[in-house]
């Protein structure tokens, strides 16, 4: 035993018990807490951000044919195939079926754009062969020097509303619950078993003792630190650092790729009313200060050009970064190289049967990544419930709709409720959407942060990127009461503060402007730059 | 339809409708110069009311400076290129007091410029340092100073300014705060904006209705605190109207911009200055300058056609990237209009920090153009551009207007100095 419940301050810790302990709430931890409660594994799942705060919600929001894998790694390619022909029958609301294509220009190698069709063919991956003419008048933003062109069944996927509505449709299961901004801090091991986890709340600093039957770490990027605090070395990983462009404009009807080996700056998806360019690929060793550089986001743009010129003078609203964990398998130096398999670990040659692994993969690929892991985990439970998530499909929750773009504003029309006042001019995000989310949305909370509630609906989405809005939500906030004093100024400065971080390598041309007049507001007007420290000693969820 | 050229003859051009450009036709009007405004409408609708003269001089003090005048000289000591450093302080005062009482005779009266900073009020139930206030606002930072019972009144249907707010983040220095939620008189259902209450409140009958509901909810409170919303044209009898019905002081806090108090001083410029027989063409850009050897033309177009403005001397007042005196490319920044050098860090990188809200703000907002003593803009050698030619407002370098609020001090005081040396240069045209 390393530790007995008491705190540090010597008072009893609250102990909460589960079937099964997930730790990490991105695609994959949220698939496996669905997958689970379906076979009614009652579970909890924590996260020591939120929902999608690593690579789950720091993508191109892509739904793979598995044509982007057909040449490096075909296996992957098959997967993502079957993957997105289920997804696209069982979580039709999350997905957009937009169709893709690859499309070469002038300079691709010939060898790989003549190779690819009976490329794709082997994966099973239909492929319909455009000519350049025919593409233009599909995707009239495509470069006019495109010298080959395929149509190929890739599609999008909104990853927060998938992992809000796995996590609801747990709830409703079997009360399966969520604890956001909770960190794993230690196992209490013994007897070749992980007897309880020790978890801190990020937010008050409270701590929690969770028993579990089983374990699964699902940490994606963080795995192998989650796996080392239970003493197991056996999770290699690499870490792969992504940057990705939001357009304010919807540039193409479908998805674009590059008809080239995977590289830089060749995949342009759009997702509702903006496109998502990306991405860079740069190896990193650090997985807690990850930023978009000036370099990677011009990067992007130039590469990008080649397939859609108006890329070149597009205006953008958001660049971000984030870490793949990229399972090591001996020691290749290039990242795109490296398999984009996934790996399940189950630790018994580390001496633990309650723990076990699962990272790599991707956003494609999360419900099969679920369904092994829940596969091991039923299986050393003694459940015999067999999986079910490739046929079921995922009901919507009341409360999980308002990410999809568009949503919020055909509702408010709809509901024609003139009291029911618009917050986020830019999304259309209107009061009604807010109560409900602070009310019933998975991780709803009394005092939400605005990160939390942006990450549940549109808002701070637009081109505006939350710095209206993120004072009028606050302002409401304050006004049904939820922020009773000057801890909900802090929201808002750590809101925007946060929200900065995706503009500080975009901020030209309107951009600018818009940037200008939200500091005058936040700091000129607000004086949200010279907050007083807070008296209390609740830490700010970083 | 026929498009007639029309061409304006006068001394000054003045270009920009920002804060700078009327202060600018204000000293032009005071000293008899015949003067032509144009420009874009500045961000004057996106002002507070609050005209702010320095807050924070860049020490990394942590309080904001209560005498800004202190700040002043240590701006002339630490930052000598900062615009408040290079007026004079007798003249930043003159061009204070000339501003404040030319704006408070056409209507909207201000306190005239003292020696300290007053604390105002924010709809976020923040407060900031500001240098004087419209007269509306006044009694908010007396009662915050003598800690007055006061009650906030808010409306049912107006978004972004609740009354909660204003109280949970001051209760703790103003135990004496409430607040109170009313109906606005005859908007009873569904959103209301402040403008449309602020021009109905200059109709008494509103007036009276509404210090009826406020009557109801006020209690004990010595003072009451509304939105800005008391009048367009004529906030200081509405405000002076109200408190006789009210019995107590009733003062304004700004809302979000664009508020009233700024699009009141835009309305009340509008209509001001083209009666005191200034040429104003509002609400156009100005498409190119022309530096001949007899005449400035600027040239520019509205929906009758285009227009040619003859001037002996020019002022640039066109603000930053809000207002389109700079522009930020992706490759650099660029004054689009005279393409007169931007001083800059050497790469978009430096532009930003990486923390938004930390303490030393972001080089990009140093950015701007260099002037002499002047105010007359510099090219790459350091050489004045053209004699003609003055610089006044944000869009100068070496400046914080958003860190040091000190976004109309500049404003005022530079546009105080470029009229100073354009009369100059008139008088000599002139002789």
């Amino acid at each position: 035993m390393t530790s007995s419940p008491t705190s540090q301050a010597g008072t009893a810790i609250e102990t909460v018990k589960t079937d099964v302990l997930i730790i990490g709430g991105g695609a994959t931890g949220t698939g496996i807490m669905r997958d689970l409660a379906l076979r009614s594994v009652h579970c909890r799942l924590i996260d020591k951000q939120d929902l999608c705060a690593g690579a789950s919600g720091g993508n191109h929001g892509l739904l793979h044919s598995g044509a982007r894998y057909v040449l490096s790694d075909p296996h992957s390619a098959s997967e993502c195939r079957e993957e997105g022909e289920i997804l696209k029958r069982t979580s039709s609301q999350c997905i957009e079926n937009t169709g893709g294509l690859f499309v070469a220009v002038k300079g691709d190698d010939e060898g790989f754009i003549r190779d690819f069709p009976a490329l794709c063919q082997a994966a099973g991956i239909p492929v319909q062969e455009l000519t350049p003419k025919e593409a233009l008048e599909l995707e009239p933003q495509l470069s006019k020097d495109i010298i080959a062109a395929y149509a190929v069944p890739d599609a999008t996927i909104d990853p927060f509303r998938l992992a809000l509505e796995n996590v609801n449709h747990a709830r409703e299961l079997n009360d399966s619950t969520y604890h956001p901004h909770t960190t794993l801090c230690d196992f209490e091991i013994g007897d070749g078993r992980i007897i309880a986890a020790f978890c801190r709340d990020s937010r008050t600093g409270k701590e929690l003792r969770i028993v579990a039957k089983q374990y699964v770490n699902a940490g994606g990027a963080w795995a192998m630190d989650i796996a080392r605090l239970a003493g197991c070395n056996d999770v290699n990983l690499l870490y792969s650092k992504g940057t990705l462009l939001i357009s304010h404009d919807r540039l193409t009807t479908r998805v674009i790729n590059r008809l080239r080996p995977p590289a830089d700056g060749d995949i342009l998806v759009p997702g509702g009313t903006v496109s998502v360019l990306g991405t860079t690929s740069l190896r990193t060793d650090d997985l807690e200060n990850v930023r978009p550089t000036i370099a990677e986001v011009d990067k992007n743009v130039v590469e990008g050009t080649a397939m859609v010129p108006a890329l070149a003078h597009a205006r953008y609203i958001r660049a971000f970064s984030r870490v793949r964990p990229l399972v090591q398998h001996g020691d290749d130096q290039n990242d795109r190289n490296v398999a984009r398999s996934f790996a399940l670990m189950n630790h018994e040659d580390q001496n633990l049967n309650n723990f076990c692994t699962i990272t790599g993969g991707k956003l494609t690929t999360f419900r099969l990544m679920a369904e092994k892991t829940s596969d091991l985990v039923a299986k050393r439970l003694g459940n015999t419930e067999p999986c079910t998530t490739a046929t079921t499909p995922l009901p919507g929750g009341q409360a999980c709709k308002w990410t999809e773009p568009g949503a919020s504003p055909k509702y408010w029309y709809e509901a024609n409720n003139s009291e029911d006042m618009i917050l986020c001019e830019c999304e259309m995000v209107p009061q009604s959407a807010i109560d409900q989310i602070v009310l019933c949305a998975p991780g709803a909370e009394n005092e939400m942060t605005l990160e939390a509630i942006a990450l549940r609906s549109r808002a701070g989405k637009g081109p505006c990127q939350g710095s209206f809005c993120g004072i009028r939500i606050a302002s409401y906030l304050y006004d049904r009461g939820y922020y009773q004093d000057t801890t909900g100024l802090h929201h808002m400065k750590s809101f925007f503060n946060e929200r900065f971080k995706g503009l500080r390598t975009i901020i030209w041309g309107q951009q600018a402007a818009q940037m200008e007049l939200a500091e005058a507001l936040h700091c000129g007007l607000l004086g949200l730059d010279r907050l007083e420290e807070k008296k209390t000693n609740k830490a700010d969820n970083e | 339809m026929t498009y007639e050229k029309r061409e304006f003859i006068a001394d000054l051009a003045v270009i920009g409708s920002g804060l700078a450009g009327m202060a600018a036709s204000i000293f032009a009007l005071k000293r008899g110069i015949s003067t032509a405004q144009a420009g874009n409408t500045g961000a004057l609708a996106y002002t507070t009311g609050y005209l702010d003269l320095l807050g924070d001089a860049g020490t990394g003090a942590a309080e904001h400076l209560g005498d800004p005048w202190a700040g002043i000289r240590e701006l002339q000591k630490s930052q000598p290129n900062h615009p408040l450093a290079r007026v004079p302080e007798n003249d930043i005062h003159e061009a204070f007091t000339e501003f404040t009482s030319f704006i408070s005779e056409c209507g909207i009266a201000y306190g005239a410029p003292g020696k300290v900073n007053l604390k105002a009020l924010t709809p976020a139930g923040t407060t900031k340092p500001t240098f004087s206030v419209p007269a509306t606002m006044q009694p908010g930072v007396d009662a915050l100073a003598s800690q007055a019972r006061c009650v906030i009144i808010d409306f049912k249907g107006l978004r972004g300014f609740s009354g909660r707010q204003v109280v949970a983040n001051l209760k703790d220095r103003w135990p004496g705060l409430t607040t109170e939620r009313v109906s606005f008189p005859d908007m009873p259902m569904g959103e209301i904006y402040p403008e449309v209450m602020a021009r109905a409140l200059e109709v008494p009958g509103t007036r009276e209705k509404l210090a009826d509901a406020i009557k109801s909810v006020r209690g004990d409170a010595q003072v009451i605190g509304l939105p800005a919303i008391l009048g367009m044209h004529n906030p200081d009898l509405v405000m002076t109207e109200l408190s006789r019905l009210l019995g107590c002081p009733v003062f304004e806090i700004p809302t979000m911009p664009p508020s009233v108090p700024g699009i009141r001083l835009r309305e009340m410029f509008e209509q001001v200055f083209p009666k005191k027989g200034l040429t104003l063409v509002p609400q156009q850009k100005v498409r190119s300058v022309e530096f001949d050897t007899d005449s400035v033309q600027l040239v520019l177009a509205d929906n009758h056609g285009p227009i040619i403005i003859h001037a002996k001397a020019v002022i640039l007042a066109t603000g930053r990237f809000l207002s389109g005196g700079l522009e930020a490319e992706q490759t650099g920044i660029v004054e689009p209009l005279v393409n007169l050098p931007v001083a800059q860090p050497t790469s978009r990188d430096s532009w930003y920090s990486m923390e938004y809200m930390g303490r030393d703000g972001h080089a990009i907002h140093q950015c701007g153009i260099r002037v002499d003593d002047a105010f007359r803009p510099l090219d790459k050698d350091g050489k004045v551009v053209d004699p003609r030619l003055f610089a006044a407002g944000v869009i100068l370098a070496h400046q914080d207007w958003i860190r040091g609020r000190c976004g109309a001090g500049v404003a005022i005081s530079s546009a105080y100095r470029a009229v100073q040396g354009a009369e100059q240069i008139i008088l000599q045209k002139n002789n």
